[in-house]
């Protein structure tokens, strides 16, 4: 018998502390369970005779019986299989994988902000609205618009209530726009959130330098253009830098611009999308202001509007009180041009703290230091890849740099596998084969939060990669080879869907 | 750096944006704080919103103040999970698939339904998303609201269906608290009927009931639940014939934040499938034949599909997510029925105290779980006030919500009301002062 199969039959299934984890519903033993109740202060109830026999479920499948010992060891041996950010250097293109401040987590749970309910009266939710303005005037001043919705969930939400207000400004001049102009290289949520508010797509494509050109704006404004979604800088991690001669264009012709605030980590205090003509645009307070990205959520996409849009902001908004109001703020409903609300209560409050008190704690200087830090960071890494990888667009990189897979032709070695070949090296893979118009792309952020060390030893391993293409594709091409579980089958997952675990059938 | 990159100054890296499309001052936002002087400034701020712990409490509607246990908080903090970003790269992200698998799993136990997704932002959100994909199965734009879901929910519903050709029918509530007869309102053009359990009032709809006039025309039942806790008691909705759960997970561990960040969640039959917003995680098998977990069936989403996507939705709630995993795990099957009966019992006190008033009315006769309509003479502002002066946060005014049941308040009892704070409660709306 092997050691191997020693240790598997001895039943702690580990490869020393790498732990085997079974389903929550594989460890479930009748009888136990982790929670007490206080003595019951009131008189017991028969819920049967309350709400009627039929009206109640017999047994709650799907649910575990198990004890306060397994479900922490069951969690806690599931968190080691994930790569965060708190364990290295995450470079994952437009999501801005900064380090996220303790501070703010501490924060953040404070019992006045945690443990308040959105309906209780505005007298005693005073804090929390005072935070809400200053953060609206924060996030205002630094994009250069001039009004704040914080209620969007998310970045794709916010792309929703800003193309909603697009929408609404025109209909109230009584126009009936129905595209919306696209460039190629605009993240998936763009076109989807146009699509959802019932426009037509209509894609522009990128000039041969990656830029966004005036004349393909020209051609394609019509009368029917409600708007053109840009992304500044570009996923391509390039300034627009004809953003201002586009948006003459689109403001002639009676559109307006949506930003996408994605990449805003680039700008911060160097540049104002409100200043570059830009008319609505949503922030990604888990990107550029560090809220965690949390797993895939939640985040945060409040969005800036220009003057001329404020009337339709989603309800309710934060009021400061004046004059004869005396002091403090209150919550206001009546705007009749309003979109509507897009959240059940005010967005994802938790959130907001934590990104106002990011804000607070850097300044002016801090939160410029991390635009530019951010920016000689993805340039220190396309100066010293530049020649091993190819560079499809090879202009300044802003916070990002786009590598694609090209000079590993003919070594069968791909962009998909670089990446998994990166997670043996002890890295998370950059984000993979977007912008769509590279073909193979590797798209690389490496924030500001890392130091030239860091940089050095990543660079290293992208390196010591396309050597191993050439000398040995195999190894790369079979990778990962170091992580609980080698390549997943994801054409099986998908031909036949398992999205649920199921008691086995007796036999 | 600046050296390997061929530059003289960090300046410099900013030539592509032209000087007239800088910033030629500092950004006006006040100076840096230490994280000391954070910390405090954050505090004062905090202290400054009531909260739950702050004050006996009995306001829900939506948003509901449960007992977290330690352990739920313990493993959010894990930086593991919380640092981490959407499971893209599998291997090195089994930690969050597994518990998105297991999510997805208790979802479809406690719905009744066979597939759940990977959550969305809110319950009012998932309700819209719902709404529109009863409206993509069914290729019919006709949505029957009943007036009894959360007006929250309600307004994001409307706000979600603007720009759509989709036409918005409001279903009244009868006198006893649950939902009129629907029969007159679906026909032939209706997408589906959109029903909250237990409804906004507090009040047990029949979902078989609205289930059989849906199905009669060809429409989905979409039952939308606001408090989740009530999943534990009641008959899933899945079997009672709903095609689509969706809702706010909020109560199980979540903190109430003001509301957000909340837990959407959504389920549906698997025959729909394809037509599910937002992420899935499926079970597959590595190179070796080992289980694991994977993203899948992402052809439905906007990163693929683009403008062809079910929905733009990217992210979900995932540390959210979590939390209501290890919530869900820690009270099991016999802790979470234990806890709905003792919420259940805390408002069969509370009603039966307000009932042995002369002050105060239960004006809405149906049978309810957690959350009950309360009467009270004069104002409803002023019986909150009154409660407030005891340290008591009553309740929600529903002057606004639902002038025509005159002065009412919608009052909530969890398992943290204790007897006496509901006797002090009782006491306070139906006058006295102390």
């Amino acid at each position: 018998m092997s050691s191997a199969d020693r240790r598997a039959r001895v039943g702690n299934a580990t490869n020393g502390f790498a732990y085997e984890e079974p389903l929550l519903f594989e460890r479930s033993r009748p009888g136990r369970m982790a929670c007490s109740l206080p003595r019951c202060d009131v008189p017991e109830t028969d819920p049967a005779a309350v709400l009627g026999a039929a009206a109640l479920r017999d047994d709650i499948e799907g649910l575990p019986e198990l004890s306060e010992v397994d479900v922490i060891r069951h969690f806690t041996r599931l968190s080691t299989w994930n790569a965060s950010v708190d364990l290295g250097l995450y470079p994952l293109g437009s999501c801005t994988m900064k380090y996220n401040p303790k501070v703010n987590e501490k924060i953040a749970r404070l019992p006045g902000f945690s443990g308040a309910h959105p309906l209780q009266p505005v007298a005693l939710m005073q804090g929390f609205l005072r935070l809400a303005f200053e953060l609206e005037r924060n996030l205002a001043e630094i994009s250069g618009m001039d009004r704040v919705t914080l209620q969007p969930a998310a970045g794709a939400q916010g792309e929703l209530a800003g193309i909603m207000m697009i929408r609404a400004f025109h209909e109230q001049r009584g126009e009936k726009r129905r595209k919306v102009l696209i460039p190629d290289t605009a993240h998936g949520t763009n076109p989807a959130s146009a699509a959802l508010n019932g426009y037509e797509v209509i894609p522009v494509p990128s000039g041969e330098d990656g830029l966004l050109h005036p004349e393909e704006i020209e051609r394609r404004m019509t009368p029917e253009v409600a708007a053109l979604m840009i992304t500044n800088p570009s996923t391509l991690g390039l300034f627009e830098e004809h953003i201002a001669r586009i948006a003459e264009i689109v403001h002639a012709r009676g559109g307006l611009i949506y930003g996408d605030g994605a990449n805003l980590n680039a700008l911060l205090g160097i540049s104002r999308p409100g200043d570059l003509g830009i008319d609505v645009m949503h922030f990604n307070l888990h990107k550029t202001f560090s809220t965690p990205h949390g797993g895939g959520g939640p985040g945060a996409g409040p969005v800036g509007v220009k003057n001329a849009l404020a009337p339709f902001l989603p309800v309710p908004v934060v009021r400061k009180l004046g004059g004869q109001e005396g002091e403090g703020f209150t919550l206001d409903y009546d705007f009749p041009l309003s979109i509507g609300r897009l959240h059940a209560n005010f967005g994802n409050v938790g959130m907001l703290v934590r990104a106002y008190a990011y804000i607070r704690s850097l300044g002016p200087d801090g939160l410029r230091r991390c635009a530019e830090m951010a920016v000689l960071n993805a340039n220190y890494l396309l100066a010293r890849l530049r020649g091993v990888y190819h560079v499809p667009y090879d202009r300044p990189a802003m916070h990002e740099c786009v590598l694609s897979d090209r000079h590993l032709d003919g070594t069968g070695v791909t962009t998909l596998d670089v990446a998994k070949r990166l997670i043996d090296y002890g890295y998370h893979p950059p984000t993979v084969y977007f912008p769509l118009i590279v073909h193979g792309a590797l798209m690389i952020e490496p924030t500001e939060s890392e130091s030239l060390e860091g940089l050095d030893r990543f660079v290293d391993a992208l390196l010591a990669i396309a050597e191993e293409a050439r000398e040995d594709p195999e190894l790369v091409r079979t990778a990962p080879h170091h992580t609980r579980r080698s390549r997943l089958d994801e054409t099986r997952a998908a031909r036949q869907p398992v999205l649920r675990w199921q008691p086995e059938e007796p036999a | 750096m600046l050296e390997a990159i061929g530059v003289g100054s960090v300046e410099a890296l900013f030539a592509n944006v032209a000087q007239k499309h800088r910033l030629q001052r500092p950004l006006a936002i006040p100076a840096a704080a230490s994280e000391q002087e954070l910390v405090a400034e954050f505090s004062a701020l905090a202290a400054r919103n009531v909260h739950h712990a702050s004050h006996d409490w009995f306001l829900g509607a939506g948003c509901y103040a449960h007992f977290i246990p330690s352990a739920v908080d313990a493993i959010a903090s894990r930086s593991e999970f919380y640092t981490a970003y959407t499971p893209y790269q599998a291997e090195i992200s089994q930690g969050t698939l597994q518990a998105i698998f297991e999510w997805q799993t208790m979802i479809c136990g406690l719905t009744g339904l066979e597939v759940s997704n990977a959550s969305m932002y809110d319950g009012a959100s998932a309700a819209a998303e719902a709404a529109l994909m009863a409206m993509r199965i069914t290729r019919r734009t006709k949505v029957v609201v009943a007036n009894s879901v959360h007006p929250h929910y309600r307004e994001v519903i409307r706000t979600y269906l603007r720009g759509l050709e989709a036409q918005i029918v409001a279903a009244p509530r009868a006198a006893d608290g649950r939902t009129a007869a629907l029969a007159g309102l679906v026909d032939g053009g209706t997408a589906c009927v959109l029903l909250q359990q237990p409804n906004f009032w507090g009040a047990i709809e029949d979902v078989a009931a609205a289930a059989a006039a849906a199905h009669a025309h060809g429409a989905k039942l979409v039952v939308v639940v606001g408090e989740a806790l009530s999943l534990a008691l009641l008959r899933s909705p899945g079997s009672l014939g709903a095609d689509i759960v969706c809702g706010e997970g909020q109560s199980f561990g979540v903190p109430m934040s003001l509301g957000g960040p909340n837990l959407g969640f959504m389920a549906a039959r698997m025959a729909s499938v394809r037509n599910l917003p937002g992420r899935l995680v499926g079970q597959t098998v590595d190179g070796e034949g080992r289980r694991g977990f994977v993203l899948t069936l992402s052809t439905r989403e906007q990163h693929i599909r683009r403008e062809r996507a079910t929905s733009n939705i990217c992210t979900n709630q995932g540390l959210c997510l979590l939390m209501a995993t290890v919530y869900l795990s820690l009270l099991g099957r016999v802790g979470l029925r234990r806890l709905a009966e003792r919420n259940l019992a805390k408002a069969e006190y509370a009603k039966a105290r307000v009932r042995a008033t002369r002050e105060l009315t239960l004006p809405l006769t149906a049978p309810t779980f957690n959350e009950f309509v309360v009467g009270v003479r004069g104002s409803a502002a002023a019986a909150l006030e009154r409660a407030l002066e005891v340290g008591i946060v009553g309740g929600l005014d529903l002057a606004s919500y639902a002038p025509e049941l005159g002065p009412a308040l919608l009052v909530c009892t969890t398992e943290l009301a204790t007897r006496q704070a509901i006797d002090r409660l009782v006491a306070a709306l139906a006058g006295e002062r102390p």
